[in-house]
C-alpha cells in the first residue's frame, strides 16, 4: 500500500513541476543584452551595480560574440549589442542605423611566460613569430625554447583585432592552440614557459609577463594615447539612438560610477 | 463497462504515442541536424569537406579533414588505454576477486560514470597535460595523448560493466569443463571464459569507442585545439566536437561558418548512429546465443 | 616455457592491479577536487548571490537553475519515459515496434551531447523561439528532457518487465481490468527500477555542459522565469575556468556538483538495495 502512496506523490511532484514553469510570471525582460565576451565582463558588473538601484528591471546578459550580438541588434531580437571591433562596411550597409557608443579602451598585449627574458619585440618580430617563420626564441634574442603560440578561436573579434592591426595578410600558423577565451590563454601561458600570445589588458596579472612593442611599453598613457601598437575600444551597439531603458543604462555605464567599475573589470575608462 | 473500455483505449492512444517519442525526436534531431548542416554544400563539395586541410572560416575555407584524423587518434589511443585495463578490471570482477573487493571496486566504477565530463577535462587540464609534457620532453602537453588518457578514464565504465555482464553470462559448465581437464584459472580465463564471452566485450568497446568520438568537453580542455593536420598522439589536435564547441560560441547565426559547425556534428552523430545499432545487434545474438 | 602455475600467479596479479588503479584513478579526481573546493565550499557558497562578476561570494543563481533545468528535462521525460514503457511491456507483444523502440532509444542514448546542444539550438532557441523564449532555462531544460530520455524508458522498460507474470495473472483473475492491474501490480512492483532509473537520468542533466552551453547566460541574477535566460553549475564551471575568473570558485563549484552525483549515486543504490529487500519478502 505504501508503495503506492509513494507513487501518487511522485504524481504529484511531477504534475507540480510541470505547472509551476507556466504560473510564474511570463514577462518578458526589460533589457537584453547580448555580444562580444570581451565586453562581457563590463556589462555583467554595469548589470550587477545597476540592478541594485533598479530592482524592478529585469536585463538579461548573453554571449554570441561580437558578430552575433551586431546581428542580433540589427534585428530587433535583442537591446544592445556588445561589440569588441568596430562595424565592418557590410554590417553598416545591411542596418544603417546601427549606432556604436564607445564604453571603454582595451589593448591587447602580448604576453610571455614569466620566466622568459625577452622584455620587447618589434611589430615584425610577432608577426614573424605568430606568421610561423620564427619558431624559437633564441632567434630574437631569447633563450633556446621552442615557440608555443596561443590564440582565440576561429571566428573570435579579439583574434581578428589581432590579425588586422599585426598580421597584414599573413596567416597565423596552423600550430598555434586555439582557446575560447582570455582567461585560458592566461591559464596556458602561465602553465608553460614556451608560449606566446595576446591577452586583454584586463587579464594580466602576475602569472604572465606583458612586454612592449617597438620600444613602447603598455601603460596606461601609451594605450589611451593609442600609441601601444593593440589598442582599441569597444562598443555597445543600438539600432538608431538610444531611449528609454537602454539610453538609461548606457548613460550609467558612461558615468563616473559607470567607468569606475570599467577600471575595476581591468579595462581602461575614456576619460 | 462501454466507458471504462473506452478509456483503456483513450490511455492506450496516448501510451502508444509516448512510445514513439523516442523515434519522433531521433528524427527531428536528423530533420535539423541537416537542414543547417547540408547548407554548407551549396559552397563548398563534399570532397572538399571530408578532405580539404584547411579550416579557415575567415575567408570561408572549410576542410575538416585534420578534425577527422584527429577524432580517430584520440579514440583509438583512448581504446589502446582502457580496452586492456577494462577486460582485465571485468574479470577480475566476475572471475577472482573477493567478495570485499566487489564491493569497493563495482560502485566506483559507478562513480566514474557519473562524474561530469567537464570535472575530467579541469582535472586532466591541471594535472594530465602538466604531467606529460615533461617526459616527453613535448613544447606542449596539450596533446592527443592527454585527450586519449582521459576519454580512456571516461569508457572505462562502459567497457567494464557490458564485458562484465557478458562474462557473468558464461555458463558454469564451460569452466567446470575446463578445471575438470587440470587447468589453472588464468588458462581458464584466457582460454575459455574471455573467448566465450567476446561478442559482448566487442559490443562494449564499439559503445566506449561511440562515447570516446562523441565527447566534447573533456577534450576541448586539454587537446591544444590546433588546425594542422596531426601526424602522431604526441602532436597536439582539434577534433571534430571540440571544433564545434570552440566555434559555435562566435559563429554568427545562419552563417556559412555556423552551418559549416553544424556539417562537423552530422559526422560523429551518423557514426555514432551505426556503431550504436552494430554493439546492439551483438547483444542480442549473445542471449538468444545463451539461451 | 613459463610453468602454467607462475603464468597464473602473474596473471592474477595483473587484475589485481588492474581493479586498483581504477580505484587509485577515482580516488586522485575526487581527492584533487576535493582539496582544491574545500577551501571555499560552506552553507554561505551555496546559498549566497555571487558578487563582484562571480570573483566572490556564493553560486546560488547557478544552483537555481541547474535545479529548474532537472526539474523542467524530468517533467518531459518522465511521464513520456514510463508511459512507453507501460505501452512496450503491457499494450502490445514483443515484435516490429518495441524492437523498433528499443533501437532508437538505444540510439538517442548514443547521441554525442554536443550534437544535442547544435540541435538545441537549432531547434528550441531558433526554431520554436516563440514558444521557449529564445535561449532560455525552458529550452536547456527540454534539450537535456530528450537527452535523458531514453535513459528513462530503458530502465522502466526493464523493470517493468520483471514484474511477475503470475501476480499480473492472479490480478486478472480476480477480474481486475488492464488498467486496475498496471495502477495496482506493475507499476508499484516495477517503482524502484523507474526511480533508479529517474535518479540516473537527473545524473546526467545535472552533470552535462555540452548540450545547454550555446543557451545559458552568466549575469548574477536569480531566474524568476524559465522563459528567461539563467545558467547551470556546469556551464558556470566552464565559464569561471574558462575566463580564468576564479579558480577558488571553479573548484568550490566543481565540489558543489561533485558532491550532488555523490548524493544521487548513493540514493539510487540505496533505493535499490531498501526496494528489492522488501519485494523479496
Amino acid at each position: 500500500m505504501s508503495k503506492i502512496i509513494w507513487l501518487r506523490i511522485l504524481f504529484l511532484l511531477c504534475v507540480i513541476a510541470l505547472f509551476s514553469g507556466c504560473v510564474e510570471d511570463n514577462k518578458e525582460e526589460g533589457l537584453v543584452i547580448a555580444g562580444s565576451t570581451t565586453v562581457q565582463p563590463i556589462v555583467v558588473k554595469a548589470v550587477e551595480v545597476y540592478g541594485k538601484n533598479n530592482p524592478d528591471l529585469r536585463i538579461g546578459v548573453q554571449g554570441g560574440g561580437s558578430g552575433t550580438g551586431i546581428r542580433m541588434v540589427g534585428k530587433g531580437s535583442v537591446d544592445i549589442g556588445a561589440s569588441s571591433r568596430e562595424l565592418s562596411t557590410e554590417e553598416h550597409l545591411k542596418n544603417p542605423g546601427l549606432v556604436t557608443h564607445s564604453i571603454a579602451i582595451d589593448c591587447l598585449i602580448i604576453t610571455l611566460h614569466p620566466t622568459n627574458p625577452i622584455e620587447d619585440l618589434s611589430t615584425q618580430q610577432i608577426t614573424d613569430i605568430f606568421a610561423g617563420k620564427i619558431t624559437n626564441f633564441k632567434e630574437v634574442g631569447g633563450p633556446d625554447r621552442r615557440i608555443v603560440l596561443v590564440i582565440r578561436e576561429d571566428g573570435s573579434g579579439t583574434r581578428s583585432t589581432f590579425e588586422n592591426m599585426v598580421m597584414n595578410n599573413t596567416e597565423v600558423s596552423d600550430t598555434a592552440l586555439q582557446k575560447p577565451a582570455n582567461g585560458a590563454i592566461r591559464f596556458t601561458i602561465a602553465g608553460n614557459e614556451n608560449t606566446i600570445g595576446y591577452l586583454g589588458i584586463g587579464y594580466i596579472d602576475d602569472t604572465v609577463k606583458a612586454i612592449s612593442i617597438n620600444g613602447i611599453p603598455p601603460s596606461k598613457e601609451n594605450i589611451r594615447k593609442g600609441e601601444y601598437l593593440l589598442s582599441r575600444e569597444l562598443y555597445l551597439v543600438t539600432d538608431g539612438e538610444p531611449t528609454g531603458e537602454t539610453k538609461k543604462f548606457i548613460e550609467f555605464i558612461l558615468s563616473d560610477e559607470g567607468q569606475i567599475l570599467v577600471e575595476e573589470e581591468g579595462f581602461i575608462s575614456m576619460r | 463497462m462501454g466507458k471504462r473500455l473506452n478509456l483503456e483505449n483513450t490511455i492506450r492512444g496516448i501510451l502508444l504515442l509516448f512510445s514513439t517519442a523516442a523515434l519522433v525526436i531521433l528524427a527531428i534531431i536528423v530533420v535539423f541536424l541537416f537542414k543547417e548542416g547540408l547548407m554548407l554544400f551549396q559552397h563548398t563539395s563534399v570532397t572538399d569537406f571530408l578532405f580539404g586541410h584547411k579550416w579557415i572560416p575567415a575567408e570561408n575555407i572549410y576542410g575538416a579533414f585534420p578534425f577527422i584524423v584527429s577524432t580517430i587518434l584520440v579514440t583509438l589511443g583512448a581504446l589502446l588505454i582502457s580496452v586492456p585495463l577494462g577486460i582485465s578490471c571485468a574479470v577480475f570482477l566476475v572471475e577472482i576477486s573477493p567478495r570485499w573487493a566487489r564491493e569497493l571496486v563495482r560502485p566506483a566504477i559507478e562513480l566514474l560514470a557519473g562524474i561530469p565530463s567537464i570535472i575530467y577535462g579541469v582535472f586532466a587540464l591541471i594535472i594530465v597535460v602538466d604531467v606529460l609534457r615533461v617526459p616527453f620532453n613535448l613544447a606542449t602537453g596539450e596533446t592527443i595523448l592527454a585527450a586519449s588518457i582521459i576519454l580512456a578514464i571516461m569508457i572505462l565504465p562502459i567497457i567494464i560493466s557490458i564485458s562484465q555482464d557478458s562474462i557473468d553470462s558464461v555458463p558454469r559448465i564451460y569452466r567446470e569443463g575446463s578445471y575438470a581437464m587440470g587447468a589453472t584459472d588464468w588458462q581458464t580465463i584466457s582460454k575459455v571464459v574471455v573467448p566465450s564471452a567476446r561478442r559482448g566485450i566487442i559490443a562494449g568497446v564499439i559503445l566506449g569507442c561511440g562515447r570516446a568520438i562523441g565527447e566534447t568537453m573533456a577534450v576541448v580542455l586539454v587537446i591544444g585545439n590546433v588546425e594542422k593536420l596531426p601526424l602522431s598522439l604526441l602532436d597536439s589536435g582539434e577534433t571534430l566536437t571540440s571544433a564545434i564547441l570552440l566555434e559555435m560560441g562566435e559563429a554568427v547565426i545562419g552563417s556559412l561558418h555556423y552551418n559549416a559547425l553544424f556539417c562537423l556534428g552530422i559526422i560523429p552523430f551518423l557514426i555514432v548512429l551505426v556503431l550504436s545499432m552494430l554493439s546492439s545487434r551483438l547483444i542480442t545474438k549473445r542471449v538468444s546465443r545463451f539461451e | 616455457m613459463i610453468h602454467p602455475n607462475t603464468s597464473d600467479k602473474i596473471a592474477k596479479i595483473w587484475l589485481w592491479l588492474s581493479a586498483l588503479s581504477i580505484i587509485l584513478v577515482l580516488l586522485s579526481i575526487l581527492g584533487y577536487v576535493f582539496i582544491m573546493g574545500a577551501g571555499s565550499l560552506s552553507v554561505s557558497f551555496i546559498l549566497d548571490m555571487p558578487t563582484n562578476n562571480w570573483r566572490e561570494g556564493g553560486i546560488l543563481p547557478a544552483i537555481i537553475g541547474s535545479l529548474l533545468v532537472v526539474i523542467i528535462a524530468l517533467s518531459f521525460a518522465t511521464p513520456i519515459g514510463v508511459g512507453a514503457a507501460i505501452y512496450l511491456t503491457e499494450f502490445t507483444k514483443e515484435g516490429r515496434l518495441t524492437k523498433t523502440v528499443r533501437i532508437a532509444a538505444d540510439s538517442l542514448n548514443a547521441i554525442p551531447s554536443i550534437v544535442f546542444g547544435l540541435f538545441g539550438l537549432a531547434f528550441f532557441v531558433f526554431y520554436l523561439k516563440d514558444y521557449t523564449g529564445g535561449p532560455s532555462l525552458l529550452s536547456a531544460g527540454l534539450t537535456l528532457g530528450f537527452m535523458i530520455l531514453p535513459t528513462i524508458i530503458r530502465t522502466s522498460d526493464v523493470a517493468m518487465r520483471t514484474v511477475s507474470f503470475s501476480e499480473k495473472m492472479e490480478s486478472y483473475g480476480l477480474g481486475a481490468t488492464k488498467l486496475q492491474t498496471i495502477k495496482n501490480i506493475v507499476l508499484p512492483e516495477a517503482f524502484p527500477g523507474i526511480i533508479t532509473g529517474i535518479i540516473l537520468g537527473m545524473g546526467r542533466a545535472i552533470g552535462e555542459t555540452a548540450p545547454i552551453i550555446f543557451m545559458v547566460s552568466l549575469n548574477p541574477v536569480i531566474p524568476k522565469t524559465i522563459f528567461g535566460s539563467g545558467n547551470t553549475l556546469t556551464t558556470q564551471l566552464y565559464y569561471l575556468a574558462m575566463e580564468g575568473i576564479s579558480m577558488d570558485v571553479a573548484f568550490g563549484t566543481a565540489l558543489t556538483l561533485i558532491t550532488i552525483i555523490l548524493i544521487l549515486n548513493y540514493s539510487a543504490r540505496k533505493m535499490n538495495n531498501y526496494f528489492s529487500r522488501n519485494l523479496r519478502r
